[in-house]
C-alpha cells in the first residue's frame, strides 16, 4: 500500500518518470533480465534468486511475530496459528494416494470442518497443508504460479523434485522466522510417481509413505501394517481413507471428514469426501474397496464377548459315583 | 521412554512391557521386569518414575497377599483394580503421591471371563479390551481400532500384539528391542517368549 501511495503521489511528469523507472528497475531486479527468460540454461529466472517477501518493519521481525503467536508461551496471544492436521501420502504399484482430513482448529477451538487441504498445484501435482493454514495456503499457491511460468518459460512440465526444491528452498530463506508448514509434494512426472516431503525446518525428503500433523503417528499405525507396494487401487485409496479416520477419530486436532485424491500417469482424480463420523458408523458407502461395515470399533465388534463359555455347572451334573 | 500393551483376547488377558530401565541418558538395565504377577490370576505393569514403579507395585502385591491370607481367596479382578485405584487416589492427594500409570490384567473364575483395567497416576481408572501406556499409545491405539478381535485365539492376540510391537519399533524414534509378554488366563499366569 505505501509503496502504491508513493508511486502516483507525486504530479509533476519528470518525478513520475522518475519513479516509473525505479519501479521497472526493482521489477527487472526481481525478475532477472529479460534475455535470461525462457531456458537460460535451465535456470529459468531463479538467477536473480529466489524472490523475496516483505517483512513487518520492526527491529526484530521474528520475535515480534512470536510475541503475538506464539501460542505454548502466552495462551491469550492474539493470533492463534492453525496446528492439528492429519495428511497422508504414500506411493505403490498404481500410483500415488493422498488423503487428507478437514479441519482447522485455533487452539482448542475447531475453526472450521470443512477445509481444503490438498492444494490442486496442476493436473500432475498435488501439495498437502499441515501447520499453519495461512502459511501453507500462500506458499502452496505461490509454488503453482512458479511452476505454471516454468511450464511456459520451458514447455515442460515441472518435475515433483524440482517443484519441491523450489518449495524448499523458498521456506528454507524463512528459516527461523516462525513459518510453520509440513507439506507433501506428490505428483507424477518422467521419472514416475513421486512424493516429496518437505517442511519448514528445509527438511526435504523423498521417500514412498510419509503422514504429517499431530494425528500422523495414529495414521501411521494403520497405514504402515497395511501397506504394501502391490496394493491394488482400491485396496490403496480403503488404505488411505481408513488411516485417516484412525487420526480423525483418535487425534482432537483433526477429523470432519477425508478428502481423498488418486495420482495416476494422466494426473490426479479426485475420488471424493467422506464423513468421518459415517465412516465410523456406516463406513465409506457403496466405493470400490469399502469393507462394507462402519469403521469403528464398537461396529466392527458388535455382539464379540471375550469372555469364556461357563464350565459346566456341578450342581445340575448327572450324580457320578465316588469311587473309594 | 517405557512402552507398555494390554490385549484382550477370547479367555485371557496378553501384557506385555519393554524392559528398559533408564537415567538421563544412559541404558542402566535391558532385562527389567516390569510386569507383576499379583494373585492367581492377576497381572499388573507399572510405569513412571522410577523407584515409584517398584515401591507402588510391591505395596499393591503385599496388601493383596494380605487380603488372600485373610479371606483364604483372593481378590476378583474388579475388586483388585478398584482398590488399586483407591490407592492410587489416596497416594494422589498426599504429601509425596507415587507417580505410576498401570495396566492391571486378570482372569476372573468365578465368571469365565478376562478383564483389563488402565489406570493412571492420578487415579483413572476404566475397563477396556486394549490399552497403551508411554508413546506407544500413540502408534498402536488406531491399529488396536482397527485390528483387535476380542475373540481372537491366543495364537492371534499374539499376532496383534506382535503388529503393535513391530510399529512401534519402526515408527518410535527410540529402539526398544527387549519386550516381556505375559498371559493370564483360566491356568493362571504364565511368561511367553515371542520372536518379536
Amino acid at each position: 500500500m505505501n509503496s502504491l501511495v508513493s508511486k502516483f503521489s507525486s504530479s509533476t511528469a519528470t518525478s513520475q518518470l522518475k519513479q516509473a523507472k525505479k519501479h521497472l528497475q526493482q521489477e527487472e531486479e526481481e525478475y532477472g533480465e529479460p534475455a535470461m527468460w525462457g531456458s537460460a540454461g535451465g535456470f529459468g529466472n531463479m538467477a536473480a534468486g529466489i524472490p523475496s517477501f516483505q517483512i513487518p518493519a520492526v527491529a526484530d521481525p521474528t520475535s515480534f511475530l512470536r510475541l503475538h503467536t506464539d501460542d505454548a508461551a502466552d495462551p491469550s496471544c492474539r493470533i492463534k496459528i492453525q496446528h492439528g492436521t492429519t495428511t497422508l501420502a504414500f506411493r505403490f504399484q498404481g500410483g500415488v494416494i493422498v488423503a487428507v482430513d478437514s479441519r482447522a482448529t485455533a487452539g482448542s477451538y475447531i475453526a472450521s470442518g470443512t477445509v481444503k487441504k490438498v492444494i490442486e498445484i496442476n493436473p500432475y501435482l498435488l501439495g498437502t497443508m499441515a501447520g499453519g493454514a495461512a502459511d501453507c495456503q500462500y506458499w502452496e499457491t505461490y509454488l503453482g504460479i512458479q511452476c505454471r511460468l516454468h511450464e511456459l518459460r520451458n514447455k515442460e512440465r515441472i518435475s515433483v523434485a524440482a517443484a519441491s526444491k523450489y518449495l524448499s528452498n523458498l521456506v528454507y530463506s524463512y528459516k527461523g522466522m516462525g513459518l510453520s508448514m509440513g507439506t507433501m509434494i506428490c505428483g507424477w512426472d518422467k521419472t514416475g510417481p513421486r512424493i516429496f516431503y518437505v517442511d519448514s525446518d528445509g527438511t526435504r525428503l523423498k521417500g514412498d509413505l510419509f503422514s504429517v500433523g499431530s494425528g500422523s503417528t495414529f495414521a501411521y499405525g494403520v497405514l504402515d501394517s497395511g501397506y504394501r507396494w502391490d496394493l491394488t487401487d482400491e485396496e490403496a485409496q480403503e488404505l488411505g481413507r481408513r488411516s485417516i479416520y484412525a487420526a480423525g477419530h483418535r487425534d482432537a486436532y483433526s477429523g470432519n471428514s477425508c478428502n481423498l485424491y488418486h495420482v495416476k500417469e494422466h494426473g490426479w482424480t479426485y475420488l471424493g469426501n467422506y464423513d468421518i463420523s459415517k465412516l465410523h458408523y456406516d463406513g465409506p458407502g457403496d466405493v470400490p474397496g469399502s469393507a462394507g461395515h462402519g469403521y469403528g470399533y464398537s461396529e466392527r465388534t458388535a455382539g464379540l464377548s471375550s469372555a469364556n463359555d461357563p464350565a459346566p455347572s456341578t450342581e445340575n451334573a448327572p450324580a457320578v459315583s465316588v469311587q473309594a | 521412554m517405557e512402552v507398555q500393551f494390554g490385549i484382550v483376547g477370547k479367555g485371557y488377558v496378553i501384557m506385555a512391557s519393554d524392559t528398559n530401565a533408564g537415567r538421563s541418558i544412559v541404558k542402566m538395565k535391558t532385562d527389567e521386569d516390569k510386569i507383576k504377577a499379583l494373585s492367581p490370576h492377576l497381572l499388573m505393569a507399572a510405569s513412571g518414575e522410577p523407584g515409584d514403579t517398584v515401591q507402588f507395585s510391591e505395596f499393591i502385591e503385599r496388601n493383596l497377599r494380605l487380603h488372600h491370607i485373610r479371606y483364604t481367596h483372593p481378590m476378583r479382578p474388579q475388586s483388585a483394580a478398584s482398590w488399586i485405584r483407591r490407592a492410587l487416589a489416596d497416594s494422589l492427594r498426599s504429601r509425596k503421591p507415587y507417580s505410576v500409570n498401570l495396566l492391571v490384567g486378570g482372569y476372573d473364575a468365578s465368571t469365565d471371563s478376562p478383564h483389563l483395567y488402565w489406570l493412571d497416576y492420578l487415579g483413572t481408572l476404566v475397563e477396556v479390551p486394549f490399552a497403551a501406556h508411554g508413546y506407544g499409545a500413540y502408534f498402536c491405539l488406531s491399529l488396536l481400532d482397527r485390528y483387535h478381535n476380542p475373540e481372537a485365539n491366543l495364537e492371534e492376540g499374539l499376532e496383534t500384539l506382535k503388529r503393535c510391537v513391530r510399529e512401534v519399533q519402526k515408527r518410535l524414534i527410540v529402539g526398544l528391542p527387549d519386550w516381556k509378554i505375559k498371559v493370564v488366563d483360566k491356568d493362571g499366569v504364565r511368561e511367553i517368549n515371542l520372536d518379536l
